[in-house]
């Protein structure tokens, strides 16, 4: 990572100028060249570390969700987050230290389809599911500031 | 959901990221049939409004070495929980902070907080001081860490329009775990 990307990555997560150009701000602000930024923001991009740059949007604007936590046994594990996986509006599945092991968020476009899906996994899998549906948030999201050894 | 037809094609044309040329917000407009300016006023709006949380560099910690992150989870008296919830959702290194359901008597926690980290032990030190700074000593607490990422494909805002392809992308760890 050269200095150049490290600013990249850490000095804009939260204020991209909306400006007609935002790419050639950036520029001036770290005294580089417009496609320099261009070409380094492309660059990220590809290598997979940077997912995009633009909005991120606050949560459960549109459409519900749940965090969803399971207690699988160990053996299960592997088929059931597959199993789980397989639905539709199913993400952010992972495998935690806790006797509660198999955590994801389910989304659905209403209440009711949300119901009926939650339901199915239980069906599916033959295990009962804990439905942990955020009630407020209380994060500012300012980005996450990042160290480099 | 509170947005304009209009609102919801530009949330469509931007939500998989910005074109990275010289004038993305032309070009967005030009898809949407806005002007540039139009554009970037009605995203400063939704930026006032709160719909979009931030526009920027959406980076992808695991993929930057920040490769453990700890669901941290709090159970709080409930008329202290939104005080203490905006204490501790307002720490640079905790990345959501929620509040849940209990259901008791199995599952006490009614605050969750994700907090991430190069490694465990720096997760755990931050939880240190996380307890530390908001005052949380008192506060009966869990530290659940990930172990595998199973799935990690960030659910889309908004359908793209028809003559748009959807791509599926994989979103940071800090998004979407509604």
């Amino acid at each position: 990572m050269n200095t150049l990307e490290k600013r990249l990555l850490n000095d804009f997560q939260r204020n991209l100028p909306p400006s007609p150009t935002p790419f050639a701000d950036m520029a001036g602000e770290l005294g580089v060249t417009e496609e320099e930024v261009i070409s380094g923001l492309r660059t990220l991009t590809e290598r997979g570390v940077v997912s995009r740059v633009g909005p991120v949007f606050r949560p459960q604007r549109c459409g519900v969700s749940s965090l969803v936590a399971m207690t699988v046994p160990e053996a299960r594990l592997e088929a059931v987050a597959e199993l789980v996986n397989a639905f539709p509006g199913v993400n952010h599945n992972y495998e935690r230290e806790h006797r509660l092991n198999l955590w994801f968020v389910v989304t659905a476009n209403t209440q009711e389809h949300l119901q009926a899906l939650l339901q199915h996994i239980e069906q599916q899998t033959g295990l009962a599911i804990l439905p942990l549906p955020m009630q407020a948030e209380y994060h500012i999201d300012l980005g996450f500031p990042l160290q480099w050894d | 959901m509170g947005l304009t037809a209009r609102d919801q094609q530009l949330v469509a044309a931007i939500q998989g990221g910005l074109p990275l040329v010289s004038r993305p917000f032309a070009e967005i407009g030009a898809r949407i049939g806005l002007s540039e300016n139009e554009t970037i006023e009605r995203i400063q709006a939704l930026l006032a409004d709160g719909t979009i949380k931030r526009l920027g560099v959406v980076v992808r910690h695991h993929e930057l070495g920040y490769r453990a992150n700890a669901m941290t989870v709090w159970n709080i008296p409930d008329d202290q929980v939104d005080e203490l919830g905006r204490r501790i959702g307002g720490v640079n290194f905790v990345t959501l902070c929620y509040r849940r359901p209990r259901h008791l008597p199995d599952w006490p926690y009614n605050l969750f907080s994700m907090i991430h980290g190069q490694n465990r032990a720096a997760v755990l030190h931050n939880i240190e001081h996380l307890i530390e700074r908001c005052g949380l000593k008192a506060i009966q607490h869990e530290v659940l860490f990930s172990r595998q990422r199973f799935k990690q494909c960030g659910a889309h805002y908004i359908d793209a329009p028809p003559h748009q392809p959807v791509v599926a992308r994989m979103h940071s760890p800090s998004e979407g775990q509604a």
